[in-house]
């Protein structure tokens, strides 16, 4: 349904890139765009809501919205933005600001009994909290009711239990609005929750794309707990070695052999496994 | 007592504050936009009143605006407007006065808006126009009030491009300021004494009333 190939000279912290991005989407398709920060994730977003020109073709449901130097302006484009920092517009309340996209009440209402902010819905954008933010933002993309839902990390300025909150809804208005979604995210377990297929973007190029679980398990080994993260400090105590690591939000402390210690330096990016076969497991 | 003078200025000002609105507004929304070349040029070319003594600015103004001039002559024959030592004349110089007045803090207040609030508009289908009027000058309103009471306010201060442009006639050019300096002159120090004190009050209450506003619209949206 939707055909993309194009590239575009960005000039990135790291010097001069070239971004070149090759791929076809399906319809009703929740595609997640993950990578490094600077890989070119947001920006291909942007070309695709025709925020940013690029060189190429871009195809959707076989209309052309991007050909050579043709490029069909954002107003044009039927899509949903959902921007991180949500964006909303502060002279307006909650309803007006997705009533200006579409006047259309019925949809308005039921998009925020969803997303249950109905009884907030005379407040402004100020007054609401960052999750209740990014939900109106949602809700605002999907007023027009859009051929491709776009998300720039939409969840990412948010704590852990709104984020899975908000995980949930997302999920419950793709199967309801059965809209083609790109999600740029680096965060796995939102990818493995939300998305069926994921694209990995590179220094502009996409070094990998499959099914969630292939892409993201086959980095990891097979048959074995294994954790990215950063070593913050290694403690002599008694007579071993300390490694404390941070593997997201979480500290671990490990102990450490002579001959680790003296290899790994202090903010290294290491990779922590283990086999596992009893794991205990409780919530 | 005779207020003609301050109605003068005031009349002045309010006009040049109007068509500097009009004519300020589209440019300062291009120059927040563009990534010419041209723009520090036009920046610098309309921030030259700050700098240039009011002589300076009102010297070329009477030079072009005199009937010895194409454009003086031009208008002086075709619509039989006098732009020299005329109320016409005088708003014409406290506009190119006022301009970076005007200009520089819309400019500052579009800049300053958060880009993907506007991006959203247009993902929304909204034309730039509508964006402007409903989502843009909105959302910056401190900014607008700013550039429009300081423009209104700097005009009702000027003195030297107003007394080299308009002279000082009754009725026509004689504004508040150039009124004190003549009493001054003559030295009716009573009358220049209280016109004075009405100016500074004046002057006062409509700056500390941008201030009270722009305070309170950062409280509101919690800036």
């Amino acid at each position: 349904m939707i055909h993309i190939d194009i590239t575009k000279k960005l000039h990135g912290d790291q010097g001069n890139m070239l971004l070149q991005c090759n791929f076809h989407i399906k319809k009703g398709e929740f595609l997640a765009l993950s990578g490094k920060s600077g890989s070119g994730k947001t920006t291909l977003l942007r070309i695709l809501a025709g925020l940013e020109n690029a060189q190429g073709e871009i195809t959707v449901a076989r209309k052309r919205w991007l050909h050579e130097k043709n490029s069909l302006p954002p107003q044009k484009r039927e899509i949903g933005f959902v921007f991180q920092e949500y964006a909303l517009f502060d002279n307006m309340t909650i309803e007006q600001n997705l009533l200006y996209v579409a006047n259309d009440k019925r949809l308005a209402q039921h998009l925020l009994e969803m997303t249950e902010l109905s009884e907030m819905k005379k407040r402004y954008p100020h007054a609401l909290s960052g999750g209740q933010k990014q939900r109106v933002s949602i809700c605002r993309a999907l007023m027009k009711r859009p051929k491709i839902l776009l998300l720039d990390e939409p969840l990412s300025a948010l704590d852990v239990s709104m984020r899975t909150k908000l995980q949930n809804e997302l999920l419950s208005l793709h199967k309801e609005f059965q809209i083609t979604t790109i999600m740029v995210s680096h965060d796995p377990s939102e990818i493995y929750h939300l998305a069926s297929r994921v694209v990995v973007l590179q220094n502009g190029k996409i070094t990998n794309d499959g099914r969630v679980t292939d892409v993201l398990l086959k980095q990891q080994g097979s048959q074995k707990f294994s954790f990215q993260g950063e070593l913050l400090e290694i403690k002599k105590v008694d007579v071993i070695f300390i490694g404390v690591v941070a593997i997201g939000q979480q500290l671990v402390e490990v102990v450490l052999s002579n001959y680790e210690a003296a290899s790994l330096h202090v903010g290294e990016k290491i990779t922590l496994s283990t086999k596992a076969f009893h794991p205990t497991i409780t919530n | 007592m005779n207020f003609e003078p301050f109605i003068l200025s005031f009349k002045l000002a309010g006009l040049t504050a109007f068509i500097l609105f009009c004519l300020a507004l589209p440019l300062a929304w291009y120059l927040s936009e563009t990534r010419s070349h041209t723009k520090p040029f036009i920046e610098a070319l309309t921030a030259l009143p700050i700098v240039l003594p009011p002589s300076v600015l009102g010297f070329y103004i009477l030079w072009a605006l005199s009937y010895n001039s194409p454009l003086g002559a031009f208008f002086e024959d075709t619509f039989g407007i006098k732009l020299v030592f005329s109320f016409t004349g005088l708003v014409i110089a406290s506009c190119l006065y006022s301009f970076p007045f005007m200009l520089q803090p819309l400019q500052n207040g579009f800049e300053t808006l958060n880009k993907n609030m506007l991006e959203a508009s247009y993902i929304a289908g909204k034309s730039k126009l509508t964006t402007l009027f409903k989502v843009a000058l909105p959302n910056m309103k401190p900014a607008l009030i700013t550039a429009i009471i300081i423009t209104f306010a700097h005009t009702v201060g000027e003195f030297g491009v107003v007394l080299m442009v308009g002279g000082s006639i009754p009725g026509e050019t004689k504004v508040a300021s150039v009124a004190i300096y003549e009493m001054v002159e003559i030295m009716d120090y009573e009358a220049a004494h209280i016109y004075s004190a009405i100016m500074l009050g004046l002057s006062f209450i409509i700056l500390l009333s941008v201030y009270i506003f722009n305070a309170r619209q950062n409280r509101r949206f919690g800036l």
